[in-house]
């Protein structure tokens, strides 16, 4: 077993083997260099072909039409794309956008733009198992509502929004629905024949692909409007402009051709890898899942050890990568938003790790990282006035604590 | 985040970690910080007849830091006065441990910890 062991897939994947052949493939002399928009001669040809294939395999994993696959620079181009596109485009028709709370920034930080800009924005709160009251989420409707944007996976807590059902919500009220699916494709089926969703957008690196590549899905049937927000040689049907990046949009083709192809059993082995990781854990005291265990993708584990805090933890598990809610970890002092969204309390979002498992991840890791933890919590505790406090009884909300 | 080898050294050997009895009276309890604000730290000093320190204790619930923070204070503490421990400054222990900007918060608290148990074992004189 090779240290540091990598649990943190959703940050990002490495990119598969196979891919990084066919990429390295589209660089160099011998290889297809060529600018896919050259029309005048076989280097452009080839590599148009190559752009070509790579489209249809991004449209099948999601059995869309490769007309409607925008090629992008990331998930969080595609979000702004969609989000800003779309306000852009209908913004006569009404102002108003729902999105959710716990959605990720690349969305979040897009409609604050859109409301300096002048439109309004409904953040809509979860339940605390993460998942959306569909409730609430009809009752946010406004007539001047164009656009509701809410994520497929979270990236944090891992749980599978029904963009099935708030997408026919979208459609009985002709509002536009745009779906973050950054975490979700490769990982849940997704089926743009059946799914009443108008915009998803996706990531390569998060599917065993390269960094800096994405795309956003654009229905065709009925046809969704956007203004590009990136203006030049009117590559993409004008929606996106810019030299296609031949060895990227391959790389992200052969990525969702795999995808597709190993997504069932690579689904069942991750389950079978984290529900060892969860019966290796659950025994111990103060143990929580953050967001609902049945609702959520096969590769996350996001559980807050009470008493522990997760910056001091992820200290301890130097060996491994995972990645904390806890404040400490980004320059801001604050605990995850996510966590916050889900209703927990402060304590517990500082004490939260996420474990991401991927293609690579065996058990002999699982069964490391399980040992590690329990010895480490416990030393942890052993140290933590909270513990003792919790330990000869004392009800820590009764407690009057000086905050800093 | 990449940590001094002291922080480190502090996280993974502790000194004088446990618990004195709080009730006693020559022993003085600071307790500071709070849970949602991911540290809470437990500082205890058993004070001699001469006025002098003779045994520190501390848990702390917290980042690497703030363990460190803490762990370095009992050192520190123990064979002092206790004015000479009142003057203990936070950037002593920041600049001690090579603590970045986002986590001197955590000597800050080390600080307030020893104040308030000083404080504690005072009021217990009256």
């Amino acid at each position: 077993m090779k240290l540091p062991i990598y649990f943190d897939y959703s940050a990002t994947t490495p990119v598969d083997e196979r891919v990084a052949e066919k990429m390295c493939r589209c660089l160099t002399l011998d290889g297809v260099f060529g600018n896919p928009a050259s029309r005048s001669h076989p280097f452009g040809w080839e590599a148009e072909k190559l752009a070509d294939e790579a489209r249809q395999h991004v449209a099948a994993l999601i059995n869309a039409d490769p007309r409607e696959i925008v090629w992008t620079s990331g998930a969080t181009e595609s979000d702004n794309l969609a989000i800003k596109g779309v306000a852009h485009f209908y913004h006569k028709r009404g102002k108003h956008i729902i999105t959710v709370k716990t959605e990720h920034k690349a969305v979040l930080d897009t409609c604050r733009q859109l409301e300096r800009e002048g439109y309004e924005v409904t953040y809509l709160d979860v339940e605390s198992n993460g998942l959306l009251d569909l409730d609430k989420f009809r009752d946010a409707l406004r007539d001047d509502t164009i656009l509701a944007s809410v994520m497929h996976v979270n990236n944090e807590i891992g749980v599978i929004q029904d963009i099935a059902a708030i997408g026919q919500i979208c459609r009985e009220n002709k509002v536009i629905f745009h779906v973050d699916g950054a975490q979700s494709a490769g990982k849940v089926e997704i089926d743009m024949q059946s799914l009443p969703v108008d915009l998803m957008s996706f990531s390569a690196h998060k599917i065993y692909g390269p960094k800096g590549m994405g795309a956003l899905y654009v229905r065709r049937k009925p046809r969704v409007r956007l203004e590009a927000q990136m203006h030049g040689g009117g590559h993409e049907r004008g929606l996106r402009s810019g030299t296609l990046a031949t060895h990227q949009i391959v790389g992200m083709g052969e990525a969702f051709r795999i995808a597709k192809e190993e997504m069932a059993a690579e689904n069942a082995r991750l389950l079978a890898l984290r529900n060892r990781l969860w019966n290796g854990l659950k025994d111990m005291e103060e143990v929580y899942v953050n967001g609902d265990l049945e609702q959520r993708i096969a590769g996350n584990l996001n559980i807050s050890f009470n008493f522990v805090e997760g910056e001091s933890l992820m200290m301890a598990l130097k060996d491994m990568a995972v990645s904390s809610g806890s404040a400490c970890t980004s320059a801001s002092l604050e605990p995850s938003y996510v966590l916050r969204a889900i209703g927990r309390p402060d304590e517990l979002a500082h004490s939260s790790l996420r474990f991401t498992l991927g293609r690579y991840t065996t058990e002999e890791e699982i069964d490391f990282v399980i040992s590690k933890l329990r010895e480490q919590v416990k030393r942890l505790r052993d140290l933590s006035p909270l513990w003792d406090m919790y330990k000869a009884g004392i009800d820590l909300n009764s407690v009057q604590w000086a905050a800093h | 985040m990449a940590y001094s080898d002291k922080v480190i050294d502090h996280y993974e050997n502790p000194r004088n970690v446990g618990q004195m009895d709080d009730a006693a009276k020559n022993v003085g309890t600071g307790m500071v910080g709070a849970p949602a604000c991911g540290d809470v730290m437990r500082l205890q000093i058993e004070v001699g007849d001469d006025g002098v320190i003779k045994d520190a204790k501390f848990k702390t619930y917290g980042c690497g830091s703030a363990i460190a923070s803490s762990s370095l204070l009992t050192e520190w503490v123990k064979g002092k006065t206790l004015e000479e421990a009142q003057q203990i400054k936070n950037t002593d222990i920041a600049e001690e441990l090579a603590l970045p900007p986002v986590k001197v918060h955590c000597s800050v608290l080390a600080e307030d910890a020893i104040k308030a148990a000083i404080e504690d074992f005072s009021s217990k004189q009256g």
